[in-house]
């Protein structure tokens, strides 16, 4: 096997410090290769959403080691870990974190206006962004005129809309009815299939895990099971 | 990147209409309010120093009656003679001319008009000794005093309340059975500092007034006694002389009280000047407590918005968005709000500052450095409280911005 994209190996995090202090990963150790489409499931308070922040680049681990690409993530500094999101990565908050009175289509183009690609193809590439969420007709519209699942539509297309070699999504589908669920799987897919994008969910529902090639199952701050392993002998 | 953060900071100002409004008008108030309540100051000080200047320097005022200041009224007191004019002129050396005046009030009309006017009998040298100029004509001359002449000179506001159009000179006017033809007109001075028409009067010869307009037992009675005192000598020494001079003549015990009083020009000066120190300090508080709220409205506006701020700053950063980028858009952000509030403020101060000074009849005396000094602090706040939450946001991580409460 080549190299992976995403190597970890002993990753902890602990929150607070002192009495107060919790450790929400407890020695997390996994391999990602390129082009995986990777599901992340576990009961809630897991560590599922502390272990994509850590991926994201959102977030630092107490100890251990995070490598992405052959790059060592802790030994860089803020700025490089900055652009290594805005070139390589996108990321699907499980709160959105749309930018309010915002339009869709300013949400979209954001990731591009960093990237510093000029007006026209930003707009060209945030509206095909957004078609292919299916909220073609719904660029002029600001979070508060969206539904939930709307709103995660446009997080979903504002982190694909950079073509980046890992998407990181936090409960994609958690907003959304089944049909439209089905409609990001398939999404979600395409992107994995035919733009080589190594994606990692996180679902709580088997029937999403089902799309993913791979699943890794947390429990208590680590990961207690990993489709993966169990498959090689 | 410079222009992405413009970009970025315009949405972000025509997203947040009100919160950008509120932090203008906080700045406006601020810059507009120091502004004119210093230009008034100015335009007050600037105006009593002219009214000051108007009274002409090395000048001592001499009046029957005691008063405590300037602009009191004087209670009953026995009125100097010529003589006494004389004897000043004689004995103190530094008194380079005296001129005496008396003065009655009278109706005084010309053909169909007629106004109430203090009629003032003087000397020729009145008119150096009181630093007045002439608008049109000229002044009486010794010859004409001397002969009892019936010529006089009008005060502005006399001549425009009796000649709307054509000029007075060579037009008798009438007053207590006197045909006086007039020969000038004295160029304008406005108000008094304490808000006398000092243009109300018409000027004519001591002897012409004594015989013809004084009332018979005060015939040789003179009111007020101007003096000029000479280049270079102390006018507090001639004060302390006259009063002197005068008490032996009018012949007042060593344990009484004057009758008449002495002051110099200086002395107004001074109680004006310290007038308008109060009114300058005053009006500084004013401006000062203004440009605090202003302030403190800005600050206010900018911490509340933190919480959503910080959030946004948090969303930048996690789609890759550089710490510095972040901070150049809420510079530029900060920077163009406030330096247009600052500006707005300016205008506004202008347009008030000009109407009031106008309404007031003051002097418009603008001060640049205080135009720049009111800009400087109100857009430094704006920057300021615009900048500092955002730059502590901005070195948070990411996902610590986003869970900003
Ligand atoms: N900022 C934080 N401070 C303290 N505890 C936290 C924080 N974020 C998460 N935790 C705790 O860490 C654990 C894992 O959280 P998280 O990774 O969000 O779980 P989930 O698997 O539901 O996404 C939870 O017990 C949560 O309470
Ligand atoms: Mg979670």
């Amino acid at each position: 096997m080549s190299t992976p994209l995403i190597s970890l190996r002993g990753v902890t995090k602990t929150y607070g410090s002192g009495q107060a202090a919790f450790q929400a990963l407890r020695g997390v150790s996994f391999d990602i290769a390129a082009g995986e489409f990777v599901a992340v499931m576990g009961p809630s308070g897991s560590g599922k959403s502390t272990v994509m922040n850590i991926l994201g680049c959102l977030d630092v681990p107490s100890s251990g080691e995070y490598v992405f690409e052959g790059e060592q993530v802790e030994r860089l500094d803020r700025t490089q870990r900055a652009l290594l999101r805005r070139h390589c990565l996108g990321f699907v908050f499980q709160g959105f974190n749309l930018l309010a009175r915002t339009t869709a289509l300013e949400n979209v183009e954001l990731p591009l206006l960093y990237r510093g690609l000029p007006l026209a193809e930003r707009h060209a590439q945030a509206r095909a962004a957004l078609a292919l969420v299916g909220l073609t007709g719904w660029e002029h519209h600001t979070p508060a005129e969206l539904s939930g699942g709307q709103q995660q539509r446009v997080a979903i297309a504002r982190a694909i809309v950079t073509q980046p070699t890992l998407l990181l999504a936090d409960e994609p589908t958690g907003n959304l009815d089944s049909e439209r669920s089905v409609e990001i799987m398939q999404l979600l897919t395409d992107l994995n299939r035919a733009h080589g994008i190594t994606v990692l969910m996180v679902t709580h529902e088997p029937d999403m895990a089902a799309w993913a090639s791979r699943t890794l199952r947390f429990a208590d701050g680590l990961v207690s099971h990993d489709s993966a392993r169990e498959a090689a002998p | 990147m410079f222009w992405n953060a413009l970009l970025l900071a315009l949405r972000e100002i025509r997203r947040n209409l009100l919160r950008a409004s509120l932090t203008v008008l906080g700045i406006v108030i601020g810059v507009a309010a120091v502004i004119t309540m210093v230009t008034l100051g100015n335009g007050a000080t600037a105006l009593i120093t002219a009214q000051v200047a108007s009274l002409g320097s090395n000048i001592v005022i001499v009046r029957p009656g005691q008063r405590m200041s300037p602009g009191q009224p004087a209670g009953w007191a026995p009125a100097f003679k010529e003589e006494d004019a004389d004897a000043i002129l004689d004995n103190v050396l530094a008194v380079r001319e005296v001129a005496a005046s008396a003065q009655r009030g009278s109706t005084v009309s010309y053909m169909t008009e007629s106004t109430f006017t203090p009629v003032i009998g003087t000397l020729p040298n009145y008119l150096d000794v009181g630093s007045w100029k002439l608008a049109e004509g000229r002044f009486f001359h010794e010859g004409e005093q001397r002969a009892g002449r019936a010529v006089c000179v009008l005060g502005e506001s006399v001549r425009a309340a009796l000649f709307a159009r054509g000029s007075p000179l060579g037009e008798k006017v009438r007053f207590r059975g006197v045909a006086c033809e007039v020969i000038g007109v004295l160029a304008p001075k406005g108000q008094s500092a304490l808000g006398q028409d000092q243009d109300d009067m018409l000027l004519m010869p001591l002897k012409s007034y004594q015989r013809r307009v004084a009332g018979r037992r005060s015939r040789q009675d003179v009111g007020t006694l101007l003096l000029a005192v000479r280049e270079g000598q102390s006018t507090e020494r001639v004060v302390r002389e006259v009063a002197d001079l005068m008490r032996e003549r009018r012949g007042i015990a060593p344990n009484e009280a004057d009758n008449f009083s002495v002051f110099d020009t200086r002395q107004i000066s001074d109680a004006l000047s310290s007038t308008t120190r109060v009114l300058t300090t005053l009006l500084g508080a004013v401006a000062a407590v203004s440009l605090l709220v202003g302030g403190i409205g800005i600050m206010n506006i900018m911490l509340v918005s933190v919480t959503e701020r910080t959030r946004e700053i948090g969303t930048r950063l996690a789609i890759g968005a550089l710490e510095r980028e972040v901070l150049m858009q809420f510079l530029v952000e900060a920077v163009a709000l406030s330096s247009f509030g600052g500006l707005l403020g300016i205008a506004l101060a202008l347009v008030a500052s000009f109407a009031l000074t106008n309404l007031l009849h003051l002097p418009f005396v603008l001060d640049l450095q205080i135009m720049l000094l009111a800009f400087l602090v109100s857009a430094g706040i704006g920057v300021l409280f615009g900048f500092v939450p955002a730059r502590r946001a901005a070195r948070l991580d990411p996902i610590e911005a986003l869970r900003h409460e």
